[in-house]
Formats: C-alpha cells, structure tokens, sequence
C-alpha cells in the first residue's frame, strides 16, 4: 500500500478511490447477479420451493447423461488433438529456423478470427457425406458410388474435428510464447555437451514448455466443453445433443429455465476446478524459468528438414483457414452451395440476395459494429483500470477486484447467457430486448482475457514514473494519462482488437439474449442455417471476416496509438 | 417472480368450445370487426408509421420476395421480416411478451393451433380486410376477426432424381420404413418447424406412434426448418426427403434442380398458415394494411404462382402446369388437436430421435 501514501496534491480532491469503488460495485453486479439467480433457480422448482430434483433429473434421465458422456468425450479428444498439433507447430515456428514462420502466425490468427459456427458451416459444405465437395473430389477421383463418402462432418469424429480446428490455436500462443521466452542458454548448455537437436528439443525445450502445453490442453478443454456454434450447426444433424445444444433446447417451449440452470451447474463447477489446476500448473511454470530472458535465444537449423516443417504446418492449416475460406468462397459465388463454380456459372444472385433483399442484413450488421466496437472500447477502459488495480494495489481488497475480472473465464457463454437471461427480465434492470443486455454478456465474456493481457503490459511499466509525476504534482489520474497511458498503448490496441474479435465470434450467449431488433451477425447466420440457405451464411460469413479484419487493421493504424499492435496481436 | 406465462394445455383445459373437425369452424359465437378497405388513409397512417415487422416461418427467399412486392406497392414502409421455425416463433413471442416486449407487428405462423392461446390471452387485434370478409371461407377465418388462413401447403415426401429412379422412388410412408432407405433419408423437427409439427400429429393419428418409432431406426438425417430438407435433397445431401414443404420441392424443380415431389398413398398432411395481428403491434396501421394486403386476390394469386403454395381466396386461379389441391389426397386439419398434442409429440419425438 504504500503507493497511497504519496499525495502531492494538497487541497484538491483526489477522486481516484470513489471510482475505483464504483468499478468494483458495478463488477460484483456484473458477474455475482447471473451467477445468483443460476444457483436459485437451480435449487427451486416451478412453484419456488426448494428441491434438488432438478440435479436427480440431470443425473438419472438418458435424456441429459448421453449429453454429459458426449461432451466429454469431444472435449478430451478434441483437448489431445489441439495439443499434438499445436506443439510442434508452436516450436516450429518459435524455436527452429523455419521458412515462413510469421506467415504461418498469421495464418493460427486467422483461424482464431474465424467464429467456430462459420468453420462448421463451411465443413459442411466440404465434408458433408454426399454433398460435400471433398466427397465429391473422392468419388470423382476412385470412381466410387453415389453413396460412398471419405469423410462425414455430422459426426460424433466431424465435431470433435471442426472444434479442434478452431480451439487449437489457443494451445498454440501459450506453447509459442512460452517457447518465445524460454532462455536460449539452457539449449546451448545442452548442445555444447554434445546433445544434438533432438536430444536437446527432448531433454530441455519440452520439459520447459510443457507446464505451458498442459495449460493449453486444460483451455482447450475448456473450450471444446463450452462451445456452442460448432455443435449447434453439426450435432442436430448428427443425431445427439451435447450439453450446450441440450441446454439450449431447454429453451423451447415450454422453457424449462430450472433445468437449464441445474445442467448449467457441472459445466461451470468443472471449469472452476480445471482453472484452478491450470492456476497450480502456471505456478509451477513461473518458477521453471525464474531468471527471466538470458537473450535471444537460438534457432534450431532444420537443414533439409525446413521445407518439410512448411508443408506439416500448411497441411494442418489446411483445415482451419484454406479449405473452408475456399468452400465459402465458392459457395458466395455458386448457383447451388456445393457445385464448383466455373466462370459461367458464377453468379452475384446471392450476394444481390443478403445485401438487397434480406431485410435482417443491415440491423444485424449495424448491431455486431456497435456492439463490437461499444464492447471493445468499454472492456479495454475497464480491463485498464482493473489491472491498474491491482498491479500498483491503490485499495485494499484490489486482488478480490482481480478475482472478479478473471471469475468469467469459468462461466460458460450459454451458461452466461441463461444467468443475464434470468437476471435482466425482471425489476430492477429490465434489460432483456435492448443491446445492453447483450452489451453486459459481451463485456462479462471478454473481461478475463481483456484483464490478463493488460495486467501483463503493467507489469511492465515500473511505478516509479508514475511516482515521479505525483510527487511533481499531478494527480493519481493526471499522472494515469500522460505518463502510463502512452506506455501501454500497443497493449491497448491489443486488447481492443481482441475483445473486438471475440464480439465477432460470440453465438452461445447472444441466441438466448437476442430479439428481432437485437439481432446480430452471428445469429442471423444461425437462423438461416435453420433454414439451410447455406449460400447466404457464406456471403453474410465472408463480409463479417471482412468487417473484422477491416476493423483489426484500421485500429492499428491510427497513428497515435502506434504500430505494433499487430505483431502483439499475433503473438 | 415472475415465472411462466401459460401453458398451452392448460389453457385448453375447460375450454369445451373447441371442437375438433373443421379448423377454427366452431370457435364460439361473436362479432367480427366491420370489413375494412385498403383507403388512402389507412396507406398515410401506414406511411407514418413507415415499417412493419412480420414475424413468419415462410421460406426466407419466399418470404423476402413478398416484403419487396408489398414495398414496391407501398413505397416508404419497409418489411422486416423475422423468419425462424414457427415453434421457435411461439417460444419467443411467449419470451418477448413475458418480458413486455412488443416488437412484432403481424404473425404467420405454421402451426395454426398457436393461435388458440395467442387469442386466449387477448395477444390479438381483431381486424377483417375487405377480401377476407368477402372470399374467404368461413372455417378459414376466425370468426372474432382475429386471424384468417393466408397460406395453404403440404408436407410430402420427395426424391433426388440423380440419386433415385422414378421406378424406385417410395410411394408411401410405409415404402420409407424399406431398409434400403435406411441412412438415406432428411427431415424436419417438430420442436423447431410448425409445418413438421402440423405433419407429426397428422401422421401420428393416421399411421400411429409405431410409425415413427420405425423410421427413427433409419438413421434419418436430422435438420430443423421444414425448408431445410428439399434444399439437402437438391444439393443431393440425401436421396430421399421424408417430410418437409412440397413448395420447396416444386419451386426447385422448377428452376431446373433435380427433385420431384411424391404425394404419399396414405394421404398429404396439410398445414394452414394463418396471420393475425399482434394488438400491441408497435406500428398498428402499417400492421392493417400489410395484413389487407397480405390477403388480397393479387397477393394470394402471388402465392400461387410464385411461392407454389395454395389459396383459399376464392377468385384465385391455380397455375398451369402445376397439379391441383383437389387432386391430391389430403390428410385432415386439426388445429385443436395439434394444440392438445404439441407438448407430448415433442417429448416422444426426442426421445425416439434422440435429438
């Protein structure tokens, strides 16, 4: 606490800590309120009683387990599959002298700008058993029957494969960074007593980056568990639910919100226990590499192997980024959603179609840019604050406010979705039908990720510079402003484009919270995949990567904020 | 707290006018509103008002091309058209009015029995075109004025013709339950679709539960919009559609794909899509005027032709070329009855599927 001590501004009022307070009043509103009337409706009945028969009913009732089993199932399985693939392609390009290596950053950022339910729809249109174009190139090429097929998408191995595709990239920035900042010495050791390069990737560089790969796993889980858009396009067809579609399903008429609330509840009791591993694991990380950075750490030369390292890793981005671009592409341009388009036969009718004749087009997008850049901005000002927070410790209790910010990242999107939905449909904060509410689980959902990039970039940035500023005068807030804030910059712009990003890929919690006139993007594409009308989720798809990445750029080049973002971003 | 509004069988309970048999035939006794005609006063209210949200489960591109149509007659009042399976439009409506929402103006719903209760809990505005008094037959409008059937269409089964040949095509429901079908067939969802719904309590008092427990042995592709399954079966997704809109197949047959549409031996089920107006519509008279519009002979003659669908307005012509209503063998309406049925067709139906 000693920072408080310093108050060189006699007789002015220093407003810092009534703003703090409210910061930390609205956050306990924002995440205790849904989590509350989670738990209450959980434990209640349709005539308010207490009663545990919800939980006996999830429990015992088919109709639930085979969901649990299932969503297990998909999470282990997808959580191994990112971790195999994600590893070596993050060693790869943080530690080998691979040709390409930024290339193939941007291509894992382009996968993570990708929203899952946009990736499913777009292996449905490549892998699809009968339709599916890569189908369709198998049985060209081996002269197969109709009915024969390589690949089916709808498919207990299909969703665990278009989710790996989009989760595995988070595995792969905890593997890269932690490879970025792992001392080159302990390599060279290694190679000076005659350890050669795979002896030395095996006895010093996995050790080292593996308490980071069991953190990816962990997330990846994490997401593979919660993840609502890829098994809301391909489960239904697939024949069986998994715990977010069965969740949502609870939604039909007549709403069953007890239900939903108790199958809420183990998703988020094990998410809270894997962060809390994960937290244990992370420790154990900080103290591996105690001693911070030696120096630029050395390349490993591949030799003859470099072009062969390229071709893995364009195979593996095969998957997330060239085939589904390229099928939804096609599919804008085509006739009939799975037909190769030939300069003949290409036409502008869809694209005519979602921007002149759907009238949900121009509500939707206008709603996803306020939405974004309201989220954005906002999440970036309070994320600041927070881990402002908490790094200098201006009020006690500032780690509870550090808890609070990071508490979200256990709560799924649809688990979110249900609590807001239960929370802002009845006095005081009738919020249900507006874009604030959407607005509330947007910030709630972001917040975590926004707050650890943040904090970090503090971390940085030693307090005695904003000591020095206070001593000559400056209030807590004046000092804030002109001397951190142009320090942290590249951080900001970071963390903006980030939550941005995840406003973009966000469907669990928006299709409970959404009306007809708060429609977004990613909902309107739900909606038509309802109806089938693949060609126009292609188009609509294909304008929103447009919007985003547009967005991304833009933000990094407003030349006050400075130009590095972009790299960071990759990182 | 304020927990769920009504329950659909609940509110069917007591209530002894409903008889089954004809649709709305028999709804009690009262006066419907005084006709009213398309004015120039009503199109300057509607002007004012300059938009009007139509809540439907019509076919988005159907759907789309009828707000166009209604905007190039009425220039400066723009349609927004919010298209989901009618049973989600039901769920939502229930979650948006509960929440003291009012966003939608009119509502075409495909599952005709929502609008017992939505006429029950006093949702709706009574209100009768010139044409709806005039052409419509009375056991297809209501007689409060609260509603009027807008549409008519079947569910029926169809066939991929690169996939299967026209001497193997199924004739039945019961040729579906063939093993050579098994895997080869897409459906809609009774939970997500009104016309599937409408269709399951058809086929269900035809043919029997037994039917369904058979056909969900045949690894039936599951989809949820009942517009879903003729765009699988042209994109040769699967040979064979089990039950889905018979508009769909017949306007994809006709703009060239290869599909064509099977009237099952054992009768059509068929779905009435009635509108009505919502009485806290936020832009009432653009809502009166869409509504006039909507059933007018020049509107109906539109669905006819370009949306393949079917017309009671009596002065409506059936288009050449295509097969006539009365030549196919229908399966009976019963919207009380879909009413009464509605929660346990959903829950037997999700346990057989699994979905």
């Amino acid at each position: 606490m000693s920072t408080t001590t310093i108050d060189g501004t006699r007789g002015r009022i220093d407003w810092t800590k009534p703003v703090l307070w409210l910061f930390a009043a609205s956050l306990i509103v924002l995440i205790l309120m849904p989590l509350s009337w989670l738990a209450i409706y959980s434990v209640t009945d349709k005539s308010n009683h207490l009663t545990l028969s919800n939980f006996v009913k999830l429990f015992t009732d088919p109709d639930f387990l085979d969901p649990l089993v299932t969503t297990a199932i998909i999470a282990i399985t997808s959580a191994a599959i990112c971790c195999a693939v994600a590893a070596p392609m993050g060693w790869l390009v943080s530690r080998t002298d691979m040709p390409g290596r930024q290339f193939i950053r941007a291509l894992v950022t382009a996968s993570f700008v990708t929203p899952p339910f946009l990736g499913a729809v777009a292996w449905e249109l490549l892998a699809a058993p009968n339709s599916g174009l890569l189908n369709q190139l198998f049985r060209f090429v081996s002269g197969a029957e109709a009915d024969e097929h390589l690949f089916n998408i709808y498919s207990l191995g299909g969703i665990i494969f278009v989710i790996s595709c989009y989760t595995f990239p988070f595995v792969f920035v905890l593997v890269a960074n932690a490879l970025d900042n792992m001392p080159g010495e302990l390599e060279d050791a290694s190679a000076i007593l005659g350890g050669r390069a795979w002896t030395t990737a095996r006895r010093v560089t996995i050790p080292l980056a593996l308490p980071a790969l069991i953190a990816g796993a962990l997330i990846a889980f994490l997401q593979a568990m919660t993840l609502f858009g890829s098994p809301a396009i391909l489960a239904l067809p697939a024949g069986f639910h998994t715990m977010t579609t069965k969740i949502w399903s609870l939604f039909q008429y007549p709403p069953k919100l007890e239900l939903a609330a108790a199958a809420a509840v183990p998703l988020l009791i094990l998410t809270i226990i894997l962060l809390q591993a994960q937290k244990f694991i992370l420790g154990r990380r900080g103290y591996s590499v105690v001693g911070g950075k030696y120096g630029a750490s050395r390349r490993v030369e591949m030799k003859k192997w470099r072009w062969a390292a390229l071709a893995f890793c364009l195979v593996v981005l095969l998957n997330p980024v060239f085939l589904p671009y390229f099928a939804l592409l096609n599919a804008a341009f085509s006739p009939n959603a799975t037909t190769l388009v030939t300069p003949s036969t290409m036409t502008l009718h869809n694209v005519v179609f979602v921007f002149t004749e759907l009238s949900s087009t121009q509500l939707a997008l206008k709603n996803t840019v306020i939405l974004g850049t309201a989220t954005a901005t906002i999440g970036t000002v309070l994320a600041l604050v927070i881990s402002y927070v908490t790094t200098r410790r201006v009020v006690t209790g500032s780690r509870v406010l550090g808890f609070l910010a990071t508490a979200p990242v256990a709560v799924p999107g649809i688990v979110l979705g249900v609590g807001l939905f239960l929370s802002y449909t009845r006095p005081p904060f009738v919020l249900y039908g507006t874009l604030w509410i959407l607005l509330v689980a947007f910030l709630t959902i972001n917040l975590p990720s926004a707050y650890q990039q943040l904090q970090a970039a503090f971390a940085t940035i030693h307090p005695e510079l904003e000591d020095a500023s206070r001593i000559l005068g400056a209030t807590r807030l004046q000092s804030l402003r002109q001397i951190t804030a142009p320090l942290l910059r590249t951080g900001v712009i970071a963390t903006w484009c980030f939550i941005f990003i995840g406003v973009m890929r966000e469907l669990s919690a928006a299709i409970v919270l959404f009306t007809s006139q708060t429609k977004v993007i990613s909902v309107l594409i739900y909606d038509l995949n309802e109806s089938g009308d693949l060609a126009a989720i292609s188009v609509l798809g294909i304008a929103m990567l447009v919007i985003t990445f547009t967005v991304v750029l833009a933000v990094n080049r407003i030349p006050m904020f400075g130009a590095n973002a972009g790299a960071r971003l990759r990182n | 707290m304020k927990r769920q509004g009504f329950s659909r069988r609940g509110i069917l309970k007591g209530s002894t006018a409903l008889a089954l048999g004809g649709v709305f035939a028999s709804v009690a006794r009262a006066e419907a509103p005084p006709a009213v005609a398309i004015t120039p006063g009503l199109i300057e209210a509607a002007r004012r008002e300059a938009k009007v949200v139509f809540y439907s489960s019509m076919d988005l591109p159907v759907g789309e091309k009828l707000g166009k149509a209604f905007e190039a007659q009425y220039p400066g009042v723009a349609v927004q058209i919010e298209r989901s399976g009618s049973e989600r439009l039901f769920q939502r409506v229930a979650q948006e009015f509960a929440s003291n929402i009012h966003a939608a103006d009119v509502i075409n719903s495909s599952d005709a029995s929502h609008f017992i209760p939505w006429k029950k809990s006093g949702w709706l505005a009574p209100f009768v075109s010139d044409d709806i008094a005039k052409y419509f037959p009375a056991e297809y409008r209501d007689p409060d004025g609260m509603f009027a059937t807008t549409r008519i269409w079947l569910s029926s089964i169809a066939y991929n013709t690169n996939l299967v040949k026209p001497e193997d095509a199924p004739r039945s429901f019961a040729d579906l339950l063939d093993p050579r079908w098994a895997g080869k067939m897409v459906k809609g969802h009774p939970a997500y679709s009104g016309t599937i719904m409408t269709a399951t309590f058809q086929m269900v008092r035809e043919l029997g539960w037994e039917y369904f427990e058979k056909l969900a042995r045949q690894r039936v592709m599951q989809v949820q919009s009942s517009t879903d399954p003729p765009k699988k079966l042209s994109l040769g997704e699967r040979a064979v559609m089990a039950d889905g809109n018979e508009y769909g197949v017949v306007l994809l047959k006709e703009a060239g794909q290869p599909v064509e549409p099977v009237y099952p031996t054992e009768g059509t089920p068929t779905i009435s899509g009635p509108s009505g107006i919502f009485a806290s519509a936020p832009h009432p008279n653009a809502a009166r005027l869409f509504q006039a519009w909507l059933h007018t002979r020049e509107t109906q003659q539109f669905f006819i032709d370009f949306t393949a669908q079917y017309s009671v307005h009596v002065q409506v012509k059936s288009k050449p070329g295509r097969r006539k209503i009365s030549d196919i063998k229908l399966m009976k309406e019963d919207a009380a009855g879909v009413e009464q049925m509605a929660d346990e067709i959903k829950t037997r139906y999700a346990r057989l599927f699994r979905v």
